[in-house]
């Protein structure tokens, strides 16, 4: 079965403050879609929805994953179901181990009628698998003792993430900005971890403003965001055009749309 | 990852802590307290003279002190009470010796499993006394005693004479009052001069009688550059009735030894825990008080450590959770009394399910104690809108050149992390046991491997409201 992942007229308020104002979206297993757009226009709020982020409350339309309704379940269901999101600014959790976190979190998503207090994934066999991943991450794996995201460097917290989607394979996964904040080494390194994971084995939601993310992750389909929407969609080469000549173009051409963006801003501005 | 201790939790382990052993007492004291009850506990342990005229004027400062008008609310009806109970004739010397009931109580805490493990000796106080006992013969050569107090008394009456008493005085409070009157069991170790023992010493001592208080007293003697780490871990069964612990433990460190002394305390929701915990520190010497206080109704409890003599350390790490109806009073007290002494409290508590903690806490820095640092940090984690949490610093400073610091944090667990954890796949509840269990980390990882496994599946049992 091809898993796809369908997003249909969604409406996404934060507090009072509507963001996302009818987002429509088909990804299908094994696709890459690049999402791109100036600030403000809503991507992140995507994939918080997306998650099931409290903070984010869905007013109009649907999300459907292989026709279940995503909106019906909670965060943990939603990760069990195969959906996962790269933080751009992910938490941190003093004093919890990253192998722990990690181990619960595997066990869970692979195992998705795990009740708590049943048994994980055995240790030993967990500990190789981990090791593995972080051997090809590159990452020391003094890593995995420390605490989760706690102190971390931005190369450091975007690692941790992609580490965790290669742990958990998920169907379909989110990366917010995880080119953000690193260097031109370390991004090659980031992209070219991600299509080690097998970018062909998920359908992939890569919100960038980078190319160099997107060279190693060519997308298939490339969408922009203005104003809550998604305006238009293209290829890879519409990608290549807005990281050479920006959004002058798409804003000159939607002026409905780069309003509401400019609005947006200016609330959140004040806010 | 070496010390992953999430490894083979399981549920199954829930009842474990609520079980109860039937026993054939030999004797059975009436309940209350009188002169003519605290001579017959003197007699039947057989005392010298001047331990029993000790526990009678500890009994006339009982009944003249006041209960404590601050901490927390007590409501007890002293003559409710059984003071004393005797589970056999005489003291087990051997596994074998100790009696069926009592060893399946033992085998359901797994004690015989954890002295074959790296236990140095085990004194176990059931039903008010120690009935066994067993110490590595190295120990014994070596010098060192590790022993009930009360065959202390009679074996080791000089050296007890010497210090029973001195360090936290009957007139102290009311508790320590009652303690002195009719304590009964407790360890009591002395380590000779030079001798470190590697391996922590341990006891395991459980309420296991209705109404029934528990008085144990402990009293330890680390000598001059001599080193012990000192475990005591308790869980009681559950009863509905009032109950009362209320033990005193003293500890003198001499020139530049070092005591550890580590308890994990989980009380059933019926129990006052109310205990008096003081050391002396002298020159050069460390003394480490790790305090771990789950359940009870009513916890009021501040390890203390003094330091007498320049050079001295006083450490105090402190975890305190509260849930439904418990109230943690909590907290320590350090006395800087000479130059150039270190003191440090690390104060962690958590509040659940309308419970309350409280941070209560003491640094007095003397006239004289010039150089000496003092350094606080107590963080308080509230779970819900129905819980409370409370800091009582009390700073008296009475020295110029001495360099104090207090920091104080309350926060509750973050909308954010809980998303991210649940984002990962984590149910809700094992999202705030890790971020709970995260929370008191820094001192748990202070722990002995087997304590640290059994704070943390304390903690989850707590987060899943199986216990308490």
């Amino acid at each position: 079965m091809t898993h796809v992942l369908r997003i249909e007229n969604l409406h996404v308020s934060v507090g009072e403050k509507p963001i996302l104002r009818g987002v429509n979206l088909t990804m299908t297993h094994g696709e890459t879609h690049a999402l791109m757009g100036p600030n403000g226009s809503g991507k992140s709020t995507l994939g918080l929805a997306i998650m099931g982020h409290p903070g984010y409350e869905v007013t109009a339309g649907s999300i459907t994953l292989d026709d279940q309704d995503v909106l019906e379940m909670e965060p943990n269901v939603r990760a069990r179901a195969g959906l996962f999101m790269a933080f751009q600014r992910p938490v941190a959790i003093p004093g919890v181990k990253m192998a722990d976190f990690l181990r619960h979190a595997t066990t869970n998503v692979r195992r998705p009628d795990r009740k708590e207090g049943e048994e994980l994934i055995p240790m030993r066999e967990f500990r190789a698998e981990l090791k593995e991943k972080m051997a090809h991450l590159r990452m020391d794996p003094e890593f995995a003792r420390r605490y989760v995201n706690d102190g971390f460097s931005g190369g450091e917290m975007k690692r941790a993430e992609i580490l965790q989607l290669a742990m958990l394979q998920p169907k379909f996964a989110i990366l917010d900005e995880t080119d953000s904040g690193l260097d031109a080494d370390a991004v090659r390194l980031a992209s070219e971890s991600i299509a080690d994971i097998g970018r062909a084995k998920m359908g992939l939601l890569i919100i960038t403003h980078h190319d160099k993310l997107l060279e190693h992750n060519p997308p298939q389909y490339t969408h922009v965001m203005l104003g809550g929407r998604i305006v238009e969609t293209g290829g890879h080469e519409l990608a290549e055009e807005l990281h050479r000549s920006g959004y002058d173009r798409i804003r000159k051409t939607y002026p409905d749309a780069d309003a509401t963006n400019q609005e947006m801003l200016a609330v959140e501005a004040s806010a | 990852m070496a010390t992953d201790i999430s490894e083979n939790e399981s549920i199954g382990e829930i009842n474990k802590y609520n079980f109860r052993t039937e026993t054939h007492d030999v004797f059975k004291a009436q309940k209350g307290i009188n002169k003519e009850i605290v001579c017959q506990i003197s007699e039947i342990k057989r005392e010298p003279a001047w331990m029993r005229d000790f526990r009678l004027s500890s009994l006339e400062l009982f009944e003249q002190r006041p209960m404590p008008t601050w901490g927390g609310a007590i409501d007890i009806d002293f003559q409710d009470i059984f003071y004393y109970l005797k589970p056999t004739d005489h003291q087990g010397k051997t596994w074998d010796d100790v009696p069926a009931e009592i060893k399946e109580t033992f085998e359901k805490l797994g004690i015989p499993e954890a002295e074959k493990k790296y236990l140095a000796g085990v004194k176990a106080q059931f039903e008010s006394e120690v009935v066994y006992g067993s110490l590595k013969e190295e120990l014994v050569n070596q010098g060192v005693i590790f022993t009930d107090t009360d065959t202390a008394v009679r074996e080791h009456t000089d050296l007890v004479r010497e210090y029973f008493g001195k360090i936290i005085p009957p007139n102290d409070n009311k508790f320590a009052a009652l303690n002195s009157a009719v304590w009964s069991g407790g360890s009591f170790i002395y380590v000779p001069k030079g001798v470190h023992i590697e391996f922590p010493l341990q006891a395991y001592f459980r309420i296991n009688a209705e109404s029934m208080g528990q008085f144990e007293r402990t009293l330890i003697i680390v000598d001059e550059g001599a080193s012990v780490h000192y475990v005591e871990g308790c869980t009681a069964p559950m009863y509905t009735t009032e109950s009362l612990h209320s033990a005193v433990v003293e500890v003198i460190v001499k020139k530049g030894a070092r005591c550890r002394y580590t308890t994990i305390q989980n009380w059933a929701n019926n129990i006052y825990n109310l205990v008096t915990k003081r050391a002396y520190a002298y020159q050069d010497a460390t003394m480490e008080w790790v305090d771990g206080n789950l359940g009870s109704k009513l916890t009021m409890k501040y390890p203390a450590v003094h330091m007498m003599e320049p050079g001295a350390r006083g450490e105090i790490l402190s975890i305190a959770f509260s849930s439904a109806g418990q109230h943690q009073d909590a907290g320590a007290k350090l006395v800087h009394a000479a130059p150039n002494t270190t003191g440090q409290i690390i104060s962690k508590s958590i509040s659940k399910n309308g419970g309350r903690s409280s941070y209560r806490g003491l640094v007095r820095v003397e006239p004289g104690a010039t150089g000496s640092k003092n350094n606080v940090v107590c963080d308080a984690l509230i779970l819900d809108a129905d819980s409370r949490s409370d800091t009582y610093p009390y700073i008296e400073i009475m020295e110029q050149d001495v360099q104090v610091g207090h920091e104080a944090s309350v926060s509750r667990i973050g909308e954010e992390q809980m998303f991210y954890l649940l984002s990962r796949g984590l149910s809700e509840s094992e999202a705030s046991t890790m971020i709970v269990n995260g929370f008191i980390e820094p001192l748990v990882k202070e722990l002995p491997m087997e304590y640290a496994v059994e704070m943390n599946r304390l903690i989850q049992l707590q987060m899943e409201g199986s216990v308490g």
